[in-house]
């Protein structure tokens, strides 16, 4: 591997590349689902290749391919630079990058117990017990309980000098309950929807959860759902559970921050931004209790890793500060267009793939308003939402709308009837305007998203939100005809 | 890199050889992709990428495992098939999905779909495709983004039940959004096209219409959200029609209850007919699916009344229907697809179809479609890239994007006027998408994007 490394960033600086890097990857995942108490799916998954990046005139070419031998190498290095060459056409201003150093270092996840490690038969019990428990509630339609397991090796080198090899470790699992009637369908997750909770980290990370303990409640809550009132229309206090609240943070803080948005060079796909860089240090984003930072370094975090695939070192940097905007997530060749040095956001999905400026984990740090139970009592007339099952949100990451599995009309302190399908919308800034309160860090978990689409060919990402349920003050709910 | 016909039918027989399970399904998929990106009027990003995969599902005893590599040498296909054996063995029998289909003796087109020059094509042409976008834009004085991409796939089945096809297949997709700004109100337009012959794609055209488009939308404001009559054009209806093919088309959501598609009830108005098929050459053809099956074509809505679903093998023994060749990759947990989708048109020349409408909104496309309720088919999205006021059959403003939330058959249910033309379309994440523009009767908007973000 090291020779075609070197092979290709020779071709492509003997090609007249000013810039060149390589990545090699190798990724394999593990996926096991149970559903209505059979094996639905279990399958291994292996791919491997690489990637190069040149940088000729100013100009990027990428090129990549699964086959990992020296005259690939020069192949695919020939095309990378042929590829930026035609980039060139039209190119008004060339890409510079910032003035990191390169590094030689390793990185890996640390871990108890190695996913992979780990039985079919013990992983398959953990998920035929949840399922069991599940059955026991009349009504229940569909129960799956799924398990995924993943490791990537990747080599990162650059002709500056830079050499990292990386080996990051993920696992995940949840539980899902499916009530159906003839005119509804209602779910419920443990412990999140997405397929629940994902770690970079080992299967302890899946015990953890105890999904069979969890199983019967999540069911019943499906069953239950069915037949509760419709959510009601109107302006109301909203309080959201921590798994909405991170939602809320991916979709109308992290996207918002990625300074190629801000850019417009995502324009033609995922949109733009309602960010732009005249606001930072200026846009009052939220209320002073809204502070929200990106942090590679968090652990356990499904956006946690050593390096990013520029080389950058992982970090944590402010995004939001007491309400403030202050930072962006960026990227080499974005960070000096606002006199700053990348903070490590540019990430690559397969080797197949140039990186992206994604999310790292996007925290919204605890507040002091106790436990969940304490917010709700501190609520005089409201709703409480929980777990996302819709969300949508428009190019500038402006106008939002999320539907939750489940609500729960807070009246007087308390929590009262069950409602279904509910429903918020709002406006960002406005929107955080109006937190009032976050609990506290007893109640703030790191959840794991596994499914961020960006960029053109479309790349996955694996991104972490850290959140605590939170209240927010007069907001739209119910929103449509039912 | 691209393997010539022989050689994957070898690759196949290496696979099956090599398995000693009961049943075995050997799946193989290869990609010669590029995509040229630009933005603020200028390329700033441009890759390829070259790869095969080998996926061997094995079937023992009820007992099911699977298996992908992307290392397709000898030692490459022992170890996938040996991956998925060991699963296989290690699982528990599960017979309602242990199924692989068997050969029909239909006949299908193993080119079809595949056109040479879009095979050729280079980072040039593709380049010299943005510039021509670029320079509608900026007679506009408007900055273009978009994408010009070309896909050479190769899809190729084999089982240990007698299923052999192999079709290959191109397509090449440009599109484009044309803006002056990012605050609200600027201006914003969009083109798409999508083909499998580049040839046919014009870019100085596509340029120029979203180019118009994003002109006419200088200056947007706002209208009180709403029930309004909708012109919706061809990019909306395709957006919409991905979403209800999502979540209502597949076998597996209407076994299990989640579908909107109650078979045999009207459930549309009776001048929408939707069906699926792989096999029309005016689609994005793809006549296989990933389990070797020859796609039929499905009648899904016929003159408003669900008539039927798609299916898999799995699906499809189960519903006694048999599969309708929708079946996606091992282990598919979301169940089969309709990929190949065409809606009917009507009579009404496109540029008649805003006649009549006294005051409506006409509607360009969707953005960030999304289910809120799968089995009614509500869903939310915004307005995008051209939302214009209709008054007295004309366009007389532009307007702020809207946010709808709406029961897509319920708005189906009133359909006043379909084009006489169709558009082909891709689809945002899968498909092909041959419909009409639409005029419908009432369609919800529940909010509008705030005048300048607030803050």
């Amino acid at each position: 591997m090291k020779d075609l490394i070197e092979r290709a960033l020779d071709a492509a600086q003997r090609g007249g590349a000013t810039y060149a890097d390589v990545r090699v990857v190798e990724r394999e995942t593990e996926g096991l689902t149970v559903k209505n108490g059979q094996l639905e799916g279990a399958s291994s998954n292996t791919s491997a290749g690489f990637g190069v990046r040149v940088l000729v005139d100013g100009a990027w070419g990428f090129s990549s391919s699964a086959v990992l031998d020296l005259g690939e190498a020069d192949r695919i290095a020939a095309e990378a630079l042929e590829i930026a060459r035609a980039s060139r056409i039209g190119r008004k201003e060339a890409v510079q990058l910032d003035a990191t150093e390169p590094v030689k270092d390793t990185y890996r996840t640390p871990y108890q117990e190695d996913p992979f490690a780990v039985s079919l038969d013990d992983k398959l019990r953990i998920l035929m017990e949840a399922d069991a428990a599940m059955a026991r509630v009349p009504g229940v339609a569909i129960r799956e309980g799924n398990m995924v397991a993943g490791r990537e090796r990747k080599t990162f080198a650059s002709l500056a000098g830079a050499w990292i090899e990386q080996e990051i470790v993920e696992a995940g699992g949840g539980i899902e309950a499916t009530a159906v009637n003839e005119s509804e369908m209602q779910q419920r997750s443990y412990p999140n929807s997405f397929g629940g909770q994902s770690v970079t980290g080992g299967f302890e990370a899946v015990r953890a959860l105890d999904l069979a303990e969890h199983a019967q409640e999540t069911a019943e809550l499906a069953v239950a759902l069915l037949d509760a009132p419709q959510c009601p229309s109107g302006e109301m206090d909203l309080i959201l559970d921590s798994t909405q609240v991170a939602l809320q943070i991916h979709e109308s803080c992290g996207h918002p921050t990625e300074l190629d948005r801000v850019f417009g060079t995502e324009a033609s796909f995922a949109g733009t931004s309602f960010l732009t860089t005249d606001k930072l240090n200026q846009l009052r984003y939220g209320s002073d209790l809204v502070n929200i930072d990106a942090d590679a370094t968090a652990p356990g975090g499904l956006g946690t890793f050593g390096y990013d695939d520029e080389g950058v070192p992982a970090q944590k940097v402010p995004l939001i500060d007491r309400g403030l905007l202050v930072g962006y997530l960026t990227s080499r060749e974005t960070a000096p267009r606002i006199g700053r040095s990348s903070m490590g956001s540019a990430r690559a999905w397969m080797w197949s793939n140039i990186p992206l400026i994604r999310m790292t984990n996007i925290n919204l740090r605890p507040g002091d308003a106790g436990s969940l139970e304490d917010l709700i009592a501190d609520t005089r007339d409201g709703i409480f939402m929980s777990i996302n099952k819709s969300w949508s949100i428009d190019d500038r990451r402006l106008n939002f709308q999320f539907g939750d599995q489940a609500g729960w009309i807070v009246k007087n302190g308390k929590r009262t009837q069950l409602v279904k399908n509910p429903t918020y919308t709002g406006i960002t800034p406005q929107f955080w305007g109006s937190c009032d309160a976050i609990c506290s860090s007893d109640e703030w978990t790191l959840w794991g998203l596994p499914n961020c689409g960006k960029g053109e060919p479309v790349q996955t990402g694996h991104v972490g939100h850290g959140a605590a349920p939170a209240r927010f003050r007069k907001v739209n709910v119910g929103v449509g005809r039912w | 890199m691209v393997a010539t016909r022989n050689e994957v039918d070898a690759l196949l027989d290496r696979a099956l050889a090599h398995s000693t399970a009961e049943k075995t399904e050997a799946l193989y998929i290869a990609q010669d992709a590029a995509l040229t990106r630009f933005a603020t009027n200028q390329i700033h990003q441009n890759v390829r990428e070259h790869d095969a995969s080998l996926q061997v599902r094995v079937i023992d005893d009820g007992r099911i495992g699977v298996a992908s590599t992307n290392r397709l040498d000898e030692p490459g296909i022992r170890d996938v098939v040996d991956r998925a054996t060991a699963i296989a063995k290690r699982s528990a029998p599960n017979p309602r999905a242990a199924v692989l289909p068997e050969p029909d003796g239909r006949d299908y087109d193993p080119d079809l779909g595949f056109v040479s020059a879009t095979a050729e094509a280079g980072a040039e042409l593709r380049a010299e495709g943005a510039r021509a976008v670029i320079a509608a834009g900026e007679k506009e004085r408007l900055q273009a983004s978009g994408s010009f991409s070309t896909t050479v796939m190769t899809v190729a089945v084999a089982n240990s039940l007698g299923i052999r096809v192999q079709h290959r297949s191109t397509r090449s997709t440009l599109l484009t959004v044309m803006m002056d700004g990012f605050a609200s109100g600027a201006a914003s337009g969009y083109a798409n096209a999508g083909s499998p012959d580049i040839t046919t794609i014009d870019a100085e055209a596509l340029g120029a219409e979203a180019a118009a488009k994003g002109d006419r939308m200088r200056g947007a404001g706002e209208l009180e959200p709403g029930e309004y009559e909708v012109i919706l054009e061809e990019y909306a209806v395709a957006g919409l029609l991905e979403y209800l093919s999502y979540i209502g088309f597949s076998g597996l959501a209407h076994e299990e209850g989640r579908s909107f598609m109650d078979l045999g009830k009207q459930v549309m108005g009776e001048n929408v007919s939707i069906w699926d098929d792989g096999a029309d050459p005016s689609g994005l053809p793809a006549p296989i699916d990933f389990e070797g099956v020859v796609k039929k074509r499905v009648d899904l809505i016929d003159r408003g009344i669900a008539r039927a679903v798609v299916h898999d093998a799995a699906t499809g023994q189960r519903s006694g229907t048999g599969s309708t060749g929708h079946g996606l990759p091992a282990p598919n947990l979301i169940g089969p697809m309709a990929m190949d989708l065409f809606m009917a048109p009507g009579r009404t020349p496109r540029d008649e179809l805003i006649d009549g409408i006294r005051r409506g909104v006409w509607v360009t496309r969707f953005h960030y479609i999304n289910p809120v309720h799968p089995k009614k088919a509500i869903l939310t999205g915004m307005t995008k890239d051209g939302t214009f006021l209709i008054e007295n059959g004309k366009l007389t403003r532009p307007l702020l994007n809207f946010r709808f939330t709406q029961s897509i058959p319920e708005a189906f249910s009133d359909v006043r006027g379909a084009s006489s033309t169709t558009k082909l379309l891709p689809g945002e994440f899968f498909g092909g998408y041959r419909v009409p523009a639409l005029h419908l009767g009432s369609f919800n908007f529940t909010g509008v994007t705030a005048a300048e973000g607030g803050g």
